[in-house]
């Protein structure tokens, strides 16, 4: 059906350009021959091929354009008297005796150019008279051509009228005068298109109505172009009777397009200094009208006009373009009820953008609009809609982006009520975005205040949200998690006092989330609270005998209830990495006690909560670690606390894990260092005791798998040996070296196995000390391979 | 005609010439056969002064009863083709009987001719004025001469031109006011005017104004009535809606318009009608007939 209604257009329009191109040729022949009667009846007939209804616009414009292009010609012959010899005030009377209005208005308005042109008559007088003819085509499509016509021929003319007499402003208003008329009657049929043709689909309507809008904007571009229209006439006349029509016309699709074109056309200097009259149309339109777009474009220009130089920025605050906007702006939204959230918040995104590049030091505008936007929001149940909470999280990036400094925001009150209006997802979202915001520009927030203003702007992440029931992602979760533990390490203060109370701040507000996020915020907190003890640590002589609210001691009893709150997770082993964590920061602040009541916690927990072999493996590696490194205890205390651990080593599961763990707990006798602990029996008791067990896991190993399993174990033992050799550990001797490797090589031809990599680098090793000569080399002499 | 007669190779030659015949006015006229002539014109109360050239052909002498010339003012309605009725009838004797051998050459004067009647061909009636040559003779049938001339009698604009303004319409469908400029126009006025669309409920497709002429001829049983529409000037294109006011400018002086003859001679009557007509859609014609009156004014050129 429709597709018939195309073939038969094509048709009929080819058939017009065939009428138009045979009256054409007959009017060419006329017109070269001085034959004003001829052309007046062949042009007359060609343009009656435009009185055709069954063309769209678009193919009505084709048509248009053809005999557009031939009334060009007959203009030309029309200015020349001396090819027809009719006086151009004849002239005009003649062709009115076209009976058919149409041909009969196009030949006039040729004319009526000519006419203008040649000053005979007062151009006022003959652009009113054309502009008053004119309505005798009623018809939609047909009257906005031929008033477009007239717009387009009278032009030039115009452009003359208003700006060739300098300081003429009378006929200035008449050129201005003339083009309001002809755009009202313009918009009025373009308006009118909507009610023609019922039955018709609405939608294709408005499709072939947007395509003629241009033809109603040119008179606008046209007003914009004469230099005389300078802001007094604009004022006085153009913009108010452009906004009468526009508000009274009461359509959709003309209110949107016509605010938007002045908004275009003009320049962003008349929009400003009549920015009051401008506003006030805004509530005006129709309610469906998207006045956010339009409204959302003049804040745009203004501010990228504002940004343009920095005189035009007084002018801003002269018109106090913010109170206008800001005020326009809650009356749309007042007016227009059923406009959905998102509109009223891309406004309000204009209006910041506008305020951020206008005002950028008027941080109380910043919070106003803000403040605005969540009384439009408290209004509305919570935002569903996913286009509205992408502009809200806009809104709220763009302080952020602006000031570059997420301090910033947190001054603005009603950011976080903002935020209250975001959905848990887009909570999350904003969250991350003000942490990235932070981790990009290196912020460092320094004051316990904001941190706690931060916290509650992120709360999305800090803890549940109620009803978040949906079930979470867990990489997003994890992700979102990291971040709250970077931006933990971004919370400074070089003053103790106040860095204590950051850390108390970011206790409490993590505490309040729940064991999940826990392991990922603890760990960072942990080490933000050690920095800070590290750091009163280079101080503390300072500032002995005063009272002190943050000492070291209280930091480690906050601490410990942090790690201790990781019980809960359960995650024994993290606890038991930062208490290790602890013990050492204690250890440098020389706090046995504490050092002493962390180890104990450890201890606790190894007991109690890692059960897991391979864990108990790793624990057990990290405490010999930690402790080795320990110079705080005294004889007794150490020796608890070494003797618990080789006792746990000794006792785990795997025989080779055991093996290892033995060997390793021998550091904990031999330290290297001034003071350090040198006693060669138990590091000699601890070797010999690994390699038992290694020997045990030998036969083990050959009688379970009918083969005895990999040296490794020995020749791990030996590299042992010969580092506290090297040491010079007193018990550790070439004989007992010598042995070892004699007992590995025993090993090595019953089983049969390929040469180890481990052993031939280890005895490579021992070869190139004993070439080395020197010291060393001596006390290598004396093993023999 | 003349022509014609001269198959028949009359005796003599006539020819009737105005004194003033350079310098008057010639308009155009129709003949009978279809040809246009050029003719002069006159007015009423005007002296018809000329002369009349009577010529024997070939020297032949010319025996006559006298020589006459008459002005005559006729109508002659097409029903009754042939008759003629004379309202106006001047005879001036120009020769007594007697003989002619030679050229011979006769003034004539008809001073302030009362003719009140304007030359008119229409439809089914003319009115025309002649001037005609009689040579009488005896046995043999007398030799005639026509010289037709047109007159046109001017009227001074009137004291009183009222608007033209009405409001009409189908209730409750359409209504509108329109307005002429004026109620009586000369034959080359604009009309100028204006319709007010009050109330629009159907959907219109043009609005066109016509020049109406309607012409009566005889009396009573006998009357016939033609109406002629001269102009159909569309006035509007699409559909009006509701305040909308169309401007009319129609020129009249392309149209062949006559002056409105009221009753003349009690013979027949011409008159002018601007008619409205409003096409809807389903091209139903909705129409106002509204008459004017038409003069002639005195071209001043």
């Amino acid at each position: 059906m429709l597709l018939i209604g195309a073939e038969d257009e094509e048709k009929w329009l080819a058939e017009g350009i065939a009428g138009i191109q045979h009256n054409a040729f007959y009017l060419h022949r006329a017109l070269d021959s001085n034959n004003l009667r001829d052309a007046l009846k062949y042009s007359a007939q060609m343009l009656s091929e435009l009185r055709t209804s069954k063309l769209s616009p678009q193919k009505y414009y084709e048509l248009y354009m053809r005999a557009f292009d031939e009334l060009r010609i007959l203009e030309m012959f029309f200015k020349d008297e001396s090819k027809h010899g009719v006086s151009v005030v004849d002239l005009y009377e003649l062709v009115q005796h076209a009976g058919n209005i149409l041909p009969r208005l196009y030949l006039l308005c040729t004319v009526g150019s000519v006419y203008i042109k040649s000053k005979e008559a007062p151009a006022k007088e003959l652009l009113q008279d054309l502009v008053e003819m004119c309505h005798g085509v009623q018809h939609p499509i047909r009257g906005l051509f031929l008033r477009s016509y007239l717009a387009q021929i009278s032009r030039d003319k115009l452009l003359d009228i208003g700006s060739d007499y300098e300081g003429d402003a009378e006929t200035v208003m008449d050129a201005v005068e003339f083009i309001l008329e002809n755009f009202t009657e313009m918009n009025k049929l373009w308006v009118r298109m909507q009610l023609e043709g019922p039955g018709r689909v609405r939608e294709k309507r408005e499709k072939e109505r947007s395509a003629l809008q241009e033809l109603v904007g040119k008179n606008l571009h046209v007003l914009s172009q004469i230099e005389g229209v300078d802001l007094e006439i604009y004022k006085e006349t153009v913009l108010p009777r452009v906004l009468e029509q526009v508000v009274n016309c009461k359509d959709d699709l003309s209110q949107y397009y016509l605010m938007d074109c002045i908004i275009q056309v003009f320049p962003d200097e008349y929009h400003l200094q009549t920015l009051e009259m401008l506003l006030a149309a805004f509530p005006q339109v129709q309610p469906t009208v998207d006045i956010k777009t339009v409204l959302s474009r003049l804040m745009d220009r203004l501010s990228k006009y504002a940004a343009s130089s920095a005189d035009v920025l007084t002018e801003f605050l002269q018109v106090e373009a913010f109170t206008k906007l800001s005020n326009a702006i809650e009356k749309v939204i007042k007016m227009q009820v059923d406009m959905p959230a998102v509109g009223a918040i891309t406004l309000y995104v204009s209006l910041l953008t506008f305020t951020l590049r206008v005002h950028p030091d008027r941080l109380d505008y910043v919070d106003q609009v803000l403040g605005a936007c969540v009384k439009k929001l408290s209004s509305i149940p919570k935002l569903e809609d996913r286009w509205a909470t992408k502009q809200l999280v806009a809104l709220l990036s763009a302080p952020l982006e602006k000031y570059n400094d997420t301090v910033t925001a947190l001054t603005l009150s009603n950011y976080p009520r903002v935020m209250d209006h975001l959905d848990n997802g887009t909570n999350k979202v904003m969250a991350m975005v003000i942490i990235e915001s932070i981790m990009k520009n290196n912020t460092c927030i320094s004051t316990a205040d904001k941190v706690e203003v931060l916290f509650e702007l992120i709360k999305g992440l800090i803890k549940d949200l109620d009803g978040a029931t949906d079930e979470l992602d867990e990489e997003d979760f994890k992700d979102e998690q990291n971040s709250v533990a970077k931006l933990i390490h971004m919370l400074y203060n070089n003053e103790p006092e106040e860095m204590l109370k950051i850390i108390c701040i970011v206790w409490k507000h993590i505490m309040a989330g729940g064991p999940k996020r826990l392991p990922f915020t603890v760990p960072s907190l942990v080490f933000s609270a050690l920095r800070l003890v590290r750091q009163m640590q280079g101080q503390e002589g300072d500032i002995v005998g005063e009272e002190v609210p943050a000492t070291p001691k209280k930091i480690f009893q906050l601490l410990s209830q942090m790690i201790e709150a990781l019980s809960a997770v359960p995650s024994p082993e993290l606890a038991l990495r930062l208490y290790l964590q602890c013990a050492k920061a204690a250890n440098g602040c020389d706090l046995e006690y504490v050092a002493y009541e962390f180890f104990t916690q450890v201890f606790v927990l190894y007991e109690e909560e890692i059960a897991n072999s391979k864990a108990q493996v790793t624990a057990i590696h990290l405490i010999i670690g930690a402790l080795q490194r320990m110079n705080v205890f005294n004889v007794e205390n150490r020796d608890t606390l070494t003797h618990k651990t080789t006792g746990y080593s000794a006792r785990l599961l795997k025989k080779p894990d055991q093996c290892r763990a033995v060997y390793a707990c021998s550091h904990l006798f031999w330290v290297d260092g001034q003071d350090g602990i040198r006693d060669g029996e138990r590091v000699l008791l601890c070797l010999k005791r690994a390699l038992r067990i290694a020997n045990a896991a030998q036969q083990m190993a050959s009688i379970a798998r009918d083969s005895s399993g990999p040296l490794t174990l020995f020749v791990e033992i030996l590299n042992k040996y010969l580092y506290y050799f090297e040491k010079g550990n007193k018990q550790i001797t070439a004989a007992a070296i010598q042995h070892l490797i004699e007992l590995i090589n025993t090993e090595m031809q019953s089983d049969s196995a390929t040469s180890d990599a481990f052993l031939a680098s280890t005895l490579r090793y021992i070869q190139f000390q004993k070439q080395r000569g020197g010291v060393m080399g001596a006390k290598f002499e004396s093993i023999k391979l | 005609m003349n022509y014609l007669v001269g198959a028949f190779k009359p005796p003599c030659n006539i020819f009737i010439s105005f004194a003033d015949g350079r310098s008057r006015k010639q308009v155009p006229l129709k003949k009978e056969n279809g040809k246009t002539v050029m003719v002069a014109l006159f007015q009423s109360q005007e002296s018809i002064v000329g002369e009349v050239v009577i010529e024997p052909v070939h020297r032949k002498k010319v025996e006559h009863n006298g020589v006459k010339i008459e002005l005559l003012g006729q109508i002659e309605l097409y029903f009754d083709r042939g008759n003629f009725y004379d309202f106006t009838s001047l005879v001036r004797e120009l020769d007594i009987p007697g003989e002619l051998y030679e050229r011979k050459t006769y003034p004539f004067e008809f001073s302030t001719v009362e003719m009140p009647y304007e030359s008119y061909n229409g439809v089914n009636v003319r009115l025309r004025y002649i001037l005609k040559v009689t040579i009488s003779r005896n046995y043999v049938g007398n030799i005639v001469e026509y010289q037709e001339f047109v007159v046109r009698n001017y009227t001074p604009p009137p004291s009183i031109n009222n608007i033209i303004k009405m409001e009409v319409g189908i209730e409750d469908c359409l209504h509108i006011e329109f307005e002429y400029s004026k109620s009586k126009y000369h034959l080359k006025d604009v009309i100028i005017g204006k319709i007010y669309f009050l109330l629009v409920r159907i959907k219109l497709k043009n609005m066109d104004l016509e020049i109406r002429c309607r012409e009566s001829t005889g009396s009573g049983p006998n009357t016939y009535v033609e109406t002629e529409t001269l102009a159909k000037f569309e006035l509007m294109d699409g559909a009006p809606v509701r305040g909308e006011s169309i401007p009319i400018r129609l020129f009249l002086s392309p149209y062949e318009l006559t002056p409105t003859y009221q009753n003349i001679n009690n013979k027949f009557s011409v008159k002018y009608y601007l008619n409205l007509v409003l096409v809807d859609e389903e091209d139903r014609r909705y129409f106002k007939q509204q008459e004017i009156t038409m003069y002639r004014l005195l071209e001043t050129s």
